[in-house]
């Protein structure tokens, strides 16, 4: 393996390893924030003394997550340098604008605010303390949308023109409005809202079935979880299915390979499943529905949607001979199913267990063995959302930047087979053995933690 | 002037930013080198609210430099990329252990991580060090302006010097900071005592370094520089005096006014260059050459000047939450 697979490869790891913590980070913020808001709104003494626990307790476990999610994202800033240098040469006009906006306008209020939110309970008065938290939210969304008006870019260049052999921006406000932006950022906004709304009621589940002196409150935030990560769940769908209709037009070979359709057709069936032959750029057998795909992208049952070898015949057309298909459509076929597929399943789960906590709420000690199982199902945001990544970068390549400079071109051409394994394998161990002891320290931490009226 | 040159001062400000408010950080975290466990805590916690706004001051200048010279960000990380390695895996064990350290009450939980703080502030004041003075001395750098040396190539005699003087000049740093920030006087002259023998020891650790460095670098080409310097030396001597006397509000302003004179110095000593080559001058980068096009550099400073302000002010207004020195009983927090 050379170095530029390996890079890949690196790159790859260290995001996906980057975004278990992020949409944690962007959904439990304003989880976080909102219970907050309740407690300062709240009346009793003993209520005041439960919510306060609580909020520190969800805190806590949105910390734990934050600290990983910090540290990898440093890693990531570094890469583009490290790993992509004539990526960084070549993109840099544009790509480094947002970067350096989201360390000035969001990484800078995030890690400030979460300082006072920390230490500044006993500091600060009740408001204030509280309106840190909700800076935090919108800090680490608003960081969100920075990178992904950058990433953008690299799916759908907007706003630049061509300068000595670099692309250069000529519009800041293009790029900023590039429609792709929307539809990535609103699929990733509501993929937070989802991932931590779905931990909330994970963690609330379990602590209502082993423990019984805290139950009560963990009931109260198990409903308002289930009602915060429906909306996750219904906004990501939408914006999900409003994406990919729009990139029929803004990039359809990602559409036509997430999809595996290889030939144009009016009405496109919908593969179910399908046998790849990718070698022979087609489907060796495919189960189908008739008509599904016209439907879902052009909201009828007429339309032609375009596929993978006429896309590749007018790429070359336009780009010179080469393989313009994303190489491997097989992976990227799965992976949407599994994102959709888990998806559809997480919105069934929530449903059900908004049943349980809203309609059945005095015998929800009955369930306990049902609820003890919930951990089990924590993985399925988070498979959700590495699936999606990975069909929204594979299906740039053999682009990094889509029609400007390929994957292959950018990696730094210093860089040595031998000193990327070298930290290939550094940041893997590393990454490993800290999301064990973080899981760890958070396991321990839910489990002793107690939430009672008791001082 | 032009914008070029604006964002080589800006550049400067966002490290010299950096260097004073992240090498306190350091500084704490290898202070806390053979301390007791209840002494830890405190060093930590006198941190604890504000090492991570300071260490997007790093992640700001890194950035800043994407945008405003994207051919420096390209060369220095793809050059530095073991190195930036090794950084990284230190920030990212001092980032973790900040949080994770006091989850659990176990004493081999607590000493794991601080050890990482100490290994995680070691490393990166070194390698900041090593790396600042390999783009004064020059990388064997192409008229592609690609690397083509190897890791060793950075681990020059001279290099490897100003790293030892940047870990001792932060740890100087973060004992200046403690002194201001512990409750327990008898600690605090503790730590005043440490100051004076690091600030000696940094001083000792400047002479050898400039001596070398004058001999290898341009670094004494530029009046502007040997006057920085000179201011250097002057505030790191007042740092030690400051200590010595007791005072230790003095003794912190002196060291963050000696980190600022220095980096300040070194910009300078660059300028207009930002990476040397060793193979010819004509292919060192420089404001010019590796920089944005005017349009970028324009919004960038608009960019700049809204928001280094809006940062500066809450930040500030961080600090002042937490001005209170950290008494033993402030730690169950964390």
């Amino acid at each position: 393996m050379d170095a530029l697979i390996l890079s890949r490869l690196q790159f790859a790891i260290t995001t996906i390893y980057h975004f278990l913590f992020v949409p944690v980070t962007l959904g439990l913020s304003i989880f976080v924030a909102l219970l907050e808001t309740w407690y300062i709104n709240s009346g009793s003494y003993e209520e005041r003394v439960k919510l306060k626990k609580l909020v520190k307790f969800f805190g806590t476990i949105f910390l734990i997550n934050f600290a990983m999610g910090v540290v990898t994202g440093i890693v990531q800033e570094f890469h583009f340098g490290m790993n992509w240098s004539e990526y960084a040469r070549f993109m840099g006009d544009i790509f480094g604008a947002p970067l350096a906006l989201e360390a000035l306008t969001a990484f800078f209020i995030e890690s400030t605010f979460i300082g006072l939110w920390i230490f500044g309970w006993d500091k600060l008065s009740e408001k204030m303390h509280c309106l840190c938290i909700w800076i935090v939210a919108f800090g680490s969304n608003l960081s969100a949308f920075w990178i992904l008006v950058a990433n953008s870019f690299m799916q759908h260049p907007v706003g630049y023109a061509i300068e000595n052999g670099r692309a250069v921006m000529t519009d800041f406000i293009e790029l900023v409005t590039n429609p792709y932006v929307f539809g990535e950022y609103s699929h990733t906004f509501f993929a937070g809202i989802t991932t931590g709304g779905f931990l909330v009621i994970v963690v609330s589940a379990w602590k209502i079935a082993t423990d019984d002196e805290s139950r009560e409150m963990f009931v109260r935030t198990l409903r308002r979880a289930v009602l915060y990560t429906m909306l996750g769940t219904l906004g990501v769908m939408g914006s999900g299915h409003m994406h990919a209709q729009y990139l029929a037009e803004a990039n359809p070979m990602k559409l036509a390979s997430f999809e595996a359709l290889w030939e144009t057709e009016d009405p496109a069936p919908f593969a179910v499943v399908a046998d790849i032959n990718q070698e022979e750029r087609r489907n060796d057998s495919e189960i189908l529905i008739p008509k599904m795909f016209t439907f879902m992208v052009h909201n009828s049952f007429s339309g032609e949607v375009k596929g993978i070898n006429d896309l590749q015949k007018e790429a070359v057309e336009k780009y010179g001979s080469g393989y313009y298909i994303p190489n491997d459509v097989r992976g990227m076929f799965w992976s949407f199913r599994a994102m959709v597929g888990t998806g559809g399943l997480l919105l069934f789960i929530v449903f059900v267990t908004g049943c349980l906590a809203f309609f059945k709420r005095d015998e929800i000690r009955d369930y306990r063995c049902c609820l003890k199982l919930m951990p089990l199902l924590l993985p399925l945001p988070f498979i959700a959302n590495s699936a999606g990544w990975y069909i929204a970068e594979a299906g740039r390549q053999p682009w990094i930047v889509v029609g400007l400079q390929k994957t292959a071109v950018a990696v730094s051409p210093n860089l040595s087979a031998g000193e990327v394994w070298i930290t290939l394998i550094g940041f893997t161990a590393i990454y490993l053995f800290l999301a064990v002891l973080a899981v760890f320290a958070a396991v321990m931490f839910i489990r002793k933690t107690k939430i009672t009226s008791e001082e | 002037m032009d914008l070029n040159i604006i964002w080589f001062i800006l550049i400067t400000v966002l490290f010299t930013g950096f260097f004073i408010l992240e090498g306190f950080d350091y500084g704490v975290g290898m202070m806390m080198l053979g301390r007791p466990k209840n002494e830890r805590a405190q060093f930590v916690r006198a941190i604890g609210p504000v090492w991570d706004g300071n260490e997007v001051w790093m992640i700001t200048a890194g950035g800043a430099t994407f945008a405003a010279f994207p051919h420096v960000y390209a060369t220095m990380f793809s050059t530095f990329y073991l190195a930036l390695f090794l950084m990284l895996l230190a920030l990212i064990m001092r980032g973790v252990a900040f949080e994770l350290r006091g989850k659990l009450q176990y004493s081999d939980w607590i000493n794991f991580w601080d050890f990482g703080i100490i290994f995680g502030s070691f490393v990166p004041a070194l390698l900041w060090g090593v790396a600042v003075v390999n783009l004064l001395r020059g990388l064997p750098i192409d008229y592609q302006m690609h690397y083509v040396g190897n890791f060793l190539n950075l681990l020059n005699p001279c290099a490897i010097m100003g790293g030892i003087f940047f870990v001792l000049l932060f740890a100087f740093h973060g004992a200046n900071f403690l002194a201001l920030k512990i409750a327990d006087r008898g600690l605090v002259q503790e730590l005043q005592k440490k100051s004076v023998c690091l600030g000696l020891l940094t001083l000792f650790a400047y002479v050898l370094f400039a001596g070398v460095a004058a001999a290898e670098t341009d670094i004494l080409a530029k009046l502007g520089t040997v006057v920085f310097l000179g201011l250097s030396i002057a505030a790191i001597i007042a740092g030690c005096a400051g200590a010595y006397a007791g005072k230790a509000c003095k003794a912190f302003i002196s060291s963050t006014l000696a980190i600022a004179c220095l980096t300040i110095a070194f910009f300078n000593a660059l300028f207009p260059r930002i990476m040397v080559s060793s193979i010819s001058p004509d292919f060192s980068l420089n404001i010019y050459n590796a920089a944005s096009t005017p349009h970028t550099l324009f919004l960038m400073t608009i960019a700049a000047v809204i928001f280094v302000p809006i940062v500066l002010v809450y930040q500030a207004w961080t600090y002042k939450t937490f001005k209170d020195r950290v008494t033993p009983a402030d730690v169950h927090y964390h």
